[in-house]
């Protein structure tokens, strides 16, 4: 009833290519826009600031990135937290050594300097797939981690060796640093993954995406059709280390506010991998669903027995949270490889022609 | 250059100049030849095909031509120039499109797509007017589409347009490939084997396609195919190749009185 597609005709190009060819999604995403900038700035609490809408956001972004590696240019990285590492630092140094900058400017070129790196540890890939590939990116995880830690002058040679935030102002208000206020930094945040979002979706429904999605499916034929695999993959690396970078920089600056080099170790890796997974690889909105659910289980865990009056150590919530996402990870590579992403596209379908099924 | 005239058809079309010529290839893999010096050209316009007993060094040839492998020895020309040793895509920019004898086909994009990729040689805008899907890339997005519906109406796939091509049976997969090579509007057309494990009303479409495909847009058309009799049909020359060999070349009447071509393929006694 909700999804019904009659009467919706396309009498241009132009119009079956919108971003929304159907219209009740559209409306769906102005609904959930209008959540995410009106409703929950409103409702919100500092605490679900920081524990479930922020780090969502930077979660999200952070898969969207290793997402358009992985899921539509299907090339495997393990060195996904390496690489926030580095649009972390690269943007630490840019306030540092020009204070006058604009943060959401900084924040931004941040991602640059991790695109150059991902581009260079992407070399490899023009050689070797699938597990070995992951393999090279693992040595491009422990180079970097070693790296924050041994190259002082990253960390402006201070005592603790870790970054600290400082103090940003924009137009007059702070955004980030210890005097910052949540929902200045959710909003900083949330225009950044919105905007970054976009553009992800316009690169992989475009050309570039075809592209990539070719090099995925089978490399040979991709070649004898005249893509330069060389091009495509290292793209590939460029547009995802950007992305990844940036979130990095937003993990620190916009939630963290400080981080040692261990921060980015291959926990955060793995982490999110498993969102990506989790969410669908090859899907952009699967990376929502995916850090909406692993981001939000824990905290589901903590707060409802609590309410519903259950005494639960915080030890067993921790291990209730492992045990669930591990099932959960093994659940969906068996079940449906495709993710989150891809049972909410079955749900939308059977609504389309519901109630009849044929 | 050899001659530029062409010739007329048995059933009256006119056929141009060499488009490609084959000079002298020789092809080995370590201590294998699987090609021995071959010479033969294919002209503008015409459906050349390329036969022989299984193991015979056709599809090794159609690689060659599409630039997956290079000659150990010998020379290609294409539309009057020696090619020098280029990458496949380099090729493809060229104007040489295929499709492959295991259907090679991007699973997890529906048709269109698909078939949109066959047009990426024709594309060129920048990665940031394409994360902007602005300019450039909306306007050659909006007029390659338009290119591709009409492959998509002559090859009568309208009702799959939007359908993942994982979940399409054999004959239409082999057909969506022949629309994704067509996309790229090329100037020569290698089929490798374009009717492999088709059933008989299948291969009559796929025939009747192919002959259509060059009657249309003049495309020049390249193709190993084991059916005698659709080759015999549907071809204007056929080079015939045992062992690495060319044993035969000529009209689909001269090969078939061809005498060692009738060894080859009936066996001769000792």
């Amino acid at each position: 009833m909700l999804y019904r597609t009659a009467g919706q005709f396309k009498t241009s190009y132009t119009a079956d290519q919108a971003l929304f060819p159907i219209r009740q999604d559209a409306y769906l995403l102005g609904i959930i826009l209008i959540f995410a900038w009106v409703v929950f700035p409103l409702t919100a609490s500092e605490f679900t600031f920081q524990t479930l809408l922020i780090p969502i956001l930077i979660y999200s972004l952070a898969a969207m990135g290793l997402n358009i590696l992985t899921g539509y240019a299907g090339q495997l990285s393990l060195g996904t937290a390496a690489f926030m590492g580095v649009g972390a630092y690269a943007c630490y140094k840019m306030v540092t050594i020009m204070p006058w900058m604009n943060p959401v400017v900084a924040i931004l070129l941040s991602g640059v300097f991790s695109a150059g790196v991902g581009v260079a540890f992407g070399i490899p890939s023009l050689r070797i797939k699938g597990f070995y590939l992951a393999i090279a990116t693992l040595a491009a995880q422990f180079f970097l981690v070693w790296l924050f830690e041994k190259w002082a002058w990253l960390y402006n040679y201070n005592a603790s060796g870790a970054i600290q935030v400082p103090n940003l102002k924009m137009f007059g208000v702070y955004i980030a640093g210890p005097q910052a206020d949540s929902m200045i930094q959710y909003f900083v945040v949330l225009g950044i993954v919105t905007l970054l979002t976009l553009l992800c979706i316009n690169l992989t429904r475009g050309n570039l995406g075809r592209t990539w999605k070719a090099t995925r499916d089978m490399d040979i034929a991709a070649e004898l059709i005249g893509i330069n695999l060389m091009k495509s993959k290292l793209t590939a690396f460029m547009v995802s280390s950007y992305v990844v970078g940036v979130a990095g920089a937003l993990f620190v600056f916009m939630w963290r506010g400080a981080a040692e080099p261990n921060l980015f170790d291959i926990p955060l890796s793995f982490r999110i991998l498993f969102i990506a997974i989790i969410g669908g690889l090859g899907s952009i909105m699967g990376n929502y669903l995916g850090a909406i659910l692993i981001v939000g289980l824990p905290v589901v865990l903590n707060t409802l027995p609590q309410t519903l009056g259950i005494p639960i150590s915080s030890a067993m919530v921790e291990h209730l949270n492992i045990m669930i996402i591990g099932s959960l990870i093994i659940f969906f590579l068996i079940i449906e490889p495709h993710g989150l992403a891809r049972l909410w596209a079955l749900i939308r379908e059977k609504l389309i022609i519901w109630p009849f099924p044929y | 250059m050899k001659d530029t005239e062409g010739y007329v058809t048995a059933d009256g079309r006119q056929i141009g100049g060499v488009l490609m010529e084959m000079r002298n290839i020789t092809l080995k893999f370590g201590g294998v030849v699987a090609i021995k010096d071959i010479s033969f050209d294919i002209r503008e316009g015409e459906v050349r095909a390329i036969i022989g007993p299984n193991g015979a060094g056709k599809s090794s040839m159609l690689n060659i031509i599409s630039g997956f492998y290079t000659p150990s020895e010998g020379e290609v020309w294409y539309k009057g120039e020696k090619r020098p040793p280029m990458k496949p895509y380099e090729v493809a920019r060229q104007g040489v499109a295929r499709t492959f004898q295991n259907i090679a086909l991007f699973e997890g994009m529906t048709v269109l797509d698909n078939i949109m990729t066959g047009r990426l040689t024709h594309m060129s805008a920048g990665l940031v007017s394409q994360a902007m899907w602005w300019g450039k890339a909306r306007d050659e997005e909006i007029a390659n589409r338009e290119k591709v519906e009409e492959v998509i109406d002559f090859l009568e796939i309208q009702s799959i347009r939007k359908t993942p091509v994982g979940r399409l049976p054999y004959g239409l997969k082999k057909r969506v490939e022949l629309a994704r090579a067509l996309a790229a509007e090329p100037s020569i057309l290698l089929l490798d084997e374009p009717m492999a494990g088709m059933n008989v009303e299948e291969k009559e479409d796929m025939s009747r396609f192919i002959l259509d495909v060059n009657d249309e847009f003049g495309t020049t058309i390249a193709l190993i195919e084991h059916d005698m009799g659709v080759v015999m049909d549907i071809s204007d020359r056929v080079v015939v190749m045992d062992y690495g060999k060319k044993i035969g070349d000529g009209t689909p009447d001269e090969v078939r009185n061809n005498q060692d071509v009738i060894d080859a393929y009936l066996g001769v006694q000792h």
